[in-house]
């Protein structure tokens, strides 16, 4: 098991042709994830890398039967590539692109409202569950199967956890990274209620930063609904207020969204927050040591 | 991107936003011909991008035109320090003069995106004039909210709400819709991430003004609005972030010794953090992107070794799908041309590792090579706190 996606899942990548779309569906392809069709409009008809390519989402949905969408697109004309996904009845929209406009996405998340679809990022490295299936442009040989969720609002930190993580020999069930910006599809919140429901999940890593209210939000939500042990880090420590600290979502506005103030709600719900990020795999490892074996 | 409140005033007046008539000046004389203009008293207003001006002596009310004059020559070409600027303060290169008016009571307003809703929201309060953080710290009932539908806009019903909830004169009311609307309008219309009007006044006249004015639009949206661009004031900006932003790195300068450089938002906050763990202080914040490519590792070494208090330098790049050893080639040939005299401590991850980590330590240049980021952070920051300045590989760490 695992949350999301698996080795039955497949993958329309929309901007398949693109420089950055073209490369990581080739990396998706030699991780064995079942790459079915890409979508360039104008492009129909062709193929890339062996993966057919058709003009509009729907056709690559009725024709290959999709079930997960990988957005390429650039910033300007992702909103309406999401658009596209959901309105193709795609389940899964992983959109990669950073930079869209925080309006643009405040459109899209009232039209997702209405639609099945559930939206990953944008900004984001993607979601993989390792050795089955990765959406997204995270290095897949860092990820071993194993049974710790990995949730987190960063790429490369995320990375870093993971890498610390493996290196130990502990696996993970599956790594989903929310995205950078303000507005979001998937939150901390719904991801922990998936990794709490997932039989194979026992423990969880969530890697939050400063700026809005995501990690208090996922307190409140491990407080009522996670009994599964967690491992969080907060980045941002040291960040000045009122400084965009990369992500368009990282900035403390209004004395509100400090590390501070995240880590102590986090605690307060019993949550192992680690001072430093070096310690993420060594304190899941003591975490996981105490935990009853698995029957 | 940060504006101006003389600009942000100017957008709101193409809104129906009422504000004072106003005039932007760049010498004591054009103060003085304004405030004539006026007739009456006028307040001169430094213009630079920071709050707290009022209290850092930045605005001055002149009863004449040779008042005005004399407060807009103390205030060109002096340095203000206010709570925001950091003690250098900022340099006021215009002053903006504007007609003064009877002030019967002052509000705030204020229109964010509620990233939880996921939509904008507006909110108003009686108490203006004041930092509004302390008052939604301390008090936050005394701030009325009225989140907003983006599909259809805020509603005039939604103003009235406000406006009766802030006990405004009822005769007022409708002025109070009609400059609400017209706030909601300038924000969405400009992709900006926050409107603030603080303080919004009542006259004695009854009527409704934006006595102050603050802007700041997404800089992702920015690409759509060419106008806007033309607003920005790179002499508000560090010069070094300014160069940064010209390779399209992002970069923030700090006030400690050891230079970042990180491929990654979070991981680069992560790395200043974990460096002030190590005991150090970092000098800055710097993503050189995802990629991190060999010519952004150049442009970000040329950046960080423009900061004259950068002791040493933790170069912390997580490949993912990168070879090591393409990555380690380029920072030797960065640090090559660009004259690399700080020690530099190095760790990389991702394929071929230990090529990339062979690469430094056989460049000859002044690379420590550390394979974890504790390690990585606790090298640099003894390097850092040590004499300074060394010129070979062999130098032992603190």
């Amino acid at each position: 098991m695992s949350i999301l996606v698996d080795n039955n899942t497949r993958v329309v990548v929309q901007g398949i042709t693109g420089r950055e779309g073209s490369f990581h569906a080739r990396q998706c392809l030699e991780y064995s994830t079942k790459v079915v069709a890409g979508v360039t409009p104008g492009k129909g008809g062709t193929t890339h890398d062996g993966v057919p390519v058709y003009d509009t989402v729907h056709e690559a949905a009725r024709e290959q039967g999709a079930t997960a969408s990988l957005i390429f697109v650039p910033p300007p004309f992702a909103a309406d590539a999401i658009l596209e996904a959901a309105d193709a009845g795609i389940p899964l929209v992983v959109c990669i692109t950073e930079g869209i406009p925080t309006f643009d996405m405040i459109r899209v998340m009232v039209s997702l409202r209405d639609s099945k679809s559930r939206l990953i990022g944008p900004n984001c490295p993607g979601i993989i569950s390792p050795e089955q299936c990765k959406i997204g442009i995270m290095p897949g040989r860092i990820h071993r199967r194993g049974t710790v969720g990995v949730i987190s609002r960063s790429g490369t930190l995320t990375y870093e956890a993971v890498d610390q993580l493996s290196r130990l020999g502990i696996g993970q069930s599956t790594c989903v990274g929310i995205g950078g910006d303000p507005i979001i599809g998937t939150t901390f919140v719904e991801l922990l209620e998936l990794f709490q429901r997932d039989p194979e999940t026992r423990a969880i890593v969530l890697i939050g930063e400063i700026g809005g209210t995501a990690e208090e939000e996922a307190a409140a939500c491990i407080r009522e609904h996670v009994t599964k042990p967690v491992v969080g880090f907060v980045a941002g420590r040291t960040a000045p207020p009122g400084r965009r600290m990369g992500h368009a979502g990282a900035i403390i506005a209004g004395g509100k969204g400090t590390a501070a103030e995240k880590i102590a709600a986090l605690r307060q719900v019993g949550i192992h927050v680690v001072e430093s990020p070096a310690e993420i795999g060594s304190t899941m490892e003591s975490l996981l040591r105490n935990l009853k074996p698995e029957t | 991107m940060n504006i101006h409140e003389y600009q942000a005033k100017n957008i709101l007046r193409k809104f129906g936003v009422k504000v004072p008539r106003g005039r932007i000046t760049e010498s004591a004389l054009e103060a003085y011909e304004a405030a004539k203009e006026f007739k009456g008293p006028v307040v001169v207003k430094a213009q630079i991008h920071a709050g707290g001006r009022g209290k850092a002596g930045g605005i001055k009310v002149a009863r004449t035109p040779e008042e005005a004059e004399v407060a807009a020559r103390e205030l060109i070409g002096k340095r203000l320090v206010t709570h925001q600027t950091g003690p250098d303060g900022r340099e006021v290169k215009r002053v903006l003069v504007e007609e003064g008016l009877h002030i019967q009571k002052e509000y705030y307003l204020g229109l964010v995106i509620d990233r939880a809703r996921q939509a904008p929201v507006f909110m108003a309060s009686t108490e203006g004039g004041v930092e509004i953080e302390k008052v939604a710290a301390e008090r936050p009932q005394a701030i009325l909210r009225e989140p907003v539908n983006p599909m259809v806009g805020f509603q005039p019903f939604q103003a009235r709400k406000l406006a009766f909830g802030l006990q405004l004169p009822k005769a007022s009311a409708g002025k109070a819709v009609q400059f609400m609307v017209g706030l909601y309008q300038a924000f969405t219309a400009n992709d900006a991430s926050l409107a603030e009007i603080n303080p919004f006044v009542l006259t004695q006249e009854g009527e409704l003004y934006a006595l102050d004015a603050k802007m700041v639009f997404d800089d992702n949206a920015l690409y759509r609005h060419e106008d806007l661009r033309e607003l920005r004031d790179l002499a508000e900006e560090d010069p070094l972030e300014v160069k940064a932003s010209s390779f399209g790195l992002n970069y923030i300068k700090l006030d400690g010794n050891v230079g970042c450089m990180v491929n990654g938002a979070g991981l680069a906050m992560a790395t200043m953090d974990i460096i002030q763990l190590a005991g150090g202080r970092p000098a800055n914040f710097l993503d050189v992107g995802g990629g991190a490519s060999a010519d952004q590792v150049k442009n970000a070494f040329e950046i960080l070794l423009l900061d004259s208090c950068v002791r040493a330098v933790l170069i912390n790049i997580f490949g993912g799908i990168l070879r090591c050893d393409v990555l380690a080639q380029g920072v030797v040939e960065a640090a090559r041309s660009v004259h690399v005299k700080v020690p530099v401590v190095v760790r990389l991850e991702g394929t071929n590792v230990e090529e990339g980590q062979r690469i430094l330590r056989e460049s000859g240049l002044n690379f420590t090579v550390a394979s974890s980021m504790k390690e990585a952070a606790d090298r640099v920051v003894a390097l850092a706190q040590g004499t300074g300045y060394s010129s070979g590989p062999e130098r032992p760490r603190g």
